[in-house]
């Protein structure tokens, strides 16, 4: 075939160009920009290179938030991926129930972010909610989420479990939903166990979904910001200050604007990379085990 | 190995069926003997899944027993029978390897890995799947997949039937014939009993020692292949078996003979006492004669009836001849030799190879 020396179908792409431009690569810029100059007043900027990257870098605020950050997302989705699977399993799969099933699972989902950080507020109150009053006086253990570190991250944790699982659930009962009644029935007459319905069909069948499932809510949980500044406002000290009230605090707070476009970047990339990673090894986790 | 017996079985798929319409299984009595070779044909949808299903224990039917031997096994799951079934498209576990997918069955029954090594070999060989072994079943062709099931299947040693769904729709032509020579090596070799889902004839017809014909959730016919050609004793039968397929003409009776249109059909006189019974007993008439046994005269004869020839199909050995009765058509079978005559001419019913079918089905 002779190829065209005028190539005009690249007008075509043009749109989704304009489009990317103005979204993300324009706005991402204007980042790099202030990532690399010292700011004094709007229009009065100095080159300073590197500088704030390395100030971001060696501060060991970030280096707490950044830790708390891993250590929560993945304890999130520790939590949420076997919970979410493990709902999806005991679902039902036909009649009237299901819709009921998913109308109610869904409803979390619904909820507006800072209400739900709303709704933890007077639930988990030691003194006049319902999560509070009842951990403090039936069970008799102290509990207070505004000044005892490990209450307010697990009542955190436990906020993202009731608000997220419904996710994983709903993509895992999708994913199984599709898997034909042939392979239940060929299962049936191999004489497989539960346990190896659920590993050696129900498993690789979900895939799919749950590589979805995990990088949506790794995305989520490592961006974190409405819930836990409703609910806990970062504190108390910084226990559940994570990386983005970190940035918030830095960018609107102090008015670093340099350090913060600076760390805005690096923020970008880790997720980028992680991501990536997750995709990775998940695509590559089937072809690997029977090797 | 076991004889299977269905003991008036009857399933539907509603919770509470009224009508016979709401059964998929209408009434089934039958005997599948202990090393026999079944074809199960039939058209879409009528119920040949279900009564494997029933047969395997996937479902439990509605009322009616399965017996394996003398034992009741209507309700038992399907691991607790022995029993292999193997579906229509492939299954497979995406996960693990070929060997691994073959010894699944084995190692669920907690056969030593001795014996299981040894048995999935002989079917690795036996289906050719032998260089693919260590392999992983997700990476390989339909076929292949298919042909795993099958081995899946065949695998246990010590199951009452290996019942097969369909399964070789979707493996290509050339294959499918060397698989379905080499189901029939194994059940030689074995005397397995294998009951086989099919609604292709001629694989039923090349398959197995006996068909089995079902129609609309029944069993209307089981018999050698030759034995459905010659004896249809159900319209179904008739239209389905062969090709072309029966011709069925709808008739009244008129004394001695059957009337279809203003043409005239003499029937044998005790032939034609039955069917003016079954008239007016309410049924529906219709006379069957087989492409083959349907004689073309010249215009002149004083015998047979006025019939046009509309159509001449040359298919080698033989050619089909489309004729017109009135406002029927029918179809005759003229061997190589014979000549044809060109317009007008009469169409011959030999008695003998005439038959009536009253509400589908044949008069006896
Ligand atoms: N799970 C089911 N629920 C309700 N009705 C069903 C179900 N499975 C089958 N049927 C109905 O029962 C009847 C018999 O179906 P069955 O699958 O046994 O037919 P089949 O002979 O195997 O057809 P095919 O050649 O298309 O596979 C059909 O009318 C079908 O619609
Ligand atoms: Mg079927």
């Amino acid at each position: 075939m002779e190829k065209w020396d005028d190539n005009k179908a690249w007008f075509l792409v043009l749109p989704v160009f304009l489009v990317v431009a103005f979204s993300a690569i324009i706005p991402l810029m204007t980042v790099v920009n202030y990532s690399v100059q010292d700011i004094m007043a709007p229009g009065q900027g100095i080159f300073v290179g590197p500088e704030w990257y390395r100030e971001v870098l060696h501060d060991p605020r970030l280096h707490e938030a950044f830790l708390r950050q891993l250590i929560y997302s993945f304890t999130v989705l520790a939590i949420e991926i076997p919970l979410g699977i493990a709902v999806a399993l005991t679902l039902p799969s036909k009649g009237w129930k299901v819709s009921a099933c998913l109308v109610l699972l869904a409803l979390p989902l619904l909820i507006p972010w800072n209400v739900v950080g709303t709704i933890w507020v007077v639930f988990s109150r030691p003194d006049i909610g319902l999560a509070g009053v009842t951990i403090n006086e039936l069970l008799g253990i102290p509990y207070n989420y505004t000044a005892d570190p490990m209450d307010s991250w697990l009542t955190v944790v436990i906020m993202d479990i009731w608000h997220w699982t419904p996710l994983v659930v709903l993509l895992c009962y999708a994913g199984l939903q599709a898997i034909p009644e042939a392979y239940y029935q060929a299962a049936k007459i191999d004489g497989a166990s539960r346990w190896a319905v659920f590993r050696f069909i129900q498993l690789p069948k979900m895939r799919g979904v749950l590589m979805i499932a995990v990088l949506l809510r790794f995305m989520d949980s490592f961006m974190i910001y409405t819930e836990p500044f409703v609910l806990t406002g970062g504190g108390p000290g910084n226990s559940t200050t994570f990386l983005s009230q970190f940035l918030t605090k830095m960018a609107i707070g102090q008015f670093d604007l340099g350090p913060a476009a600076a760390f805005s970047l690096i923020y970008f990339l880790v997720i980028l990379l992680l991501s990536y990673i997750f995709y990775t090894v998940i695509t590559n986790l089937g072809k690997g085990v029977a090797k | 190995m076991a004889r299977i017996v269905l003991d008036d079985l009857a399933h539907s798929y509603r919770p509470h069926p009224a009508g016979p319409d709401d059964y998929a299984l209408k009434r089934i009595d039958t005997v599948w003997e202990d090393g026999g070779a079944y074809a199960l044909l039939g058209p879409s949808g009528c119920g040949k899944t279900t009564l494997l299903n029933i047969i395997s224990g996937l479902l439990i039917p509605s009322q009616g027993r399965v017996l394996y031997d003398e034992t009741d096994v209507t309700r038992l799951p399907p691991e607790k029978r022995n029993i292999a079934q193997v579906f229509q498209f492939p299954v497979l576990y995406d996960t693990m390897t070929v060997r691994e997918n073959l010894s699944f069955p084995l190692r669920n029954r907690g056969v030593s890995p001795s014996d299981t090594a040894t048995r999935v070999m002989e079917v690795a060989q036996a289906l050719d799947l032998v260089a693919v072994l260590d392999a992983k079943a997700s990476g390989l062709s339909a076929d292949a997949k298919q042909k795993i099931s099958l081995g899946r299947g065949l695998v246990r040693s010590d199951v009452a039937a290996i019942l097969f769904d369909e399964p070789l729709t979707v493996i290509d032509p050339h294959l499918k014939w060397q698989l379905r020579r080499k189901l029939k090596e194994i059940h030689d070799r074995f005397k397995l009993t294998l009951i086989y889902v099919t609604h292709d004839q001629v694989e039923a017809m090349t398959f197995a020692d006996q068909v089995v014909v079902m129609y609309d959730g029944e069993i209307v016919q089981i018999g050698t292949p030759q034995d459905l050609f010659e004896n249809p004793e159900h319209t179904f039968v008739g239209y389905f078996i062969g090709s072309p397929g029966m011709n069925l003409l709808p008739v009244t009776m008129d004394g001695e003979a059957a009337l279809t249109g203003s043409s005239r059909i003499p029937l044998t006189p005790a032939l034609a006492g039955k069917a003016r019974a079954a008239a007016a007993a309410g049924a529906k008439l219709e006379l069957g004669i087989r492409p083959m046994y349907l004689g073309l005269e010249d215009a002149g004869v004083d015998y047979g009836v006025a019939a046009r020839i509309n159509l001449v199909e040359d298919q080698g050995d033989c050619r089909i001849v489309t004729v017109s009765m009135g406002d029927v058509t029918v179809k005759a079978r003229v061997p190589e030799g014979r000549a044809i005559p060109s317009q007008e001419a009469r169409a011959v019913f030999p008695p003998e190879w005439t038959r009536i079918f009253a509400d589908g089905r044949l008069l006896k």
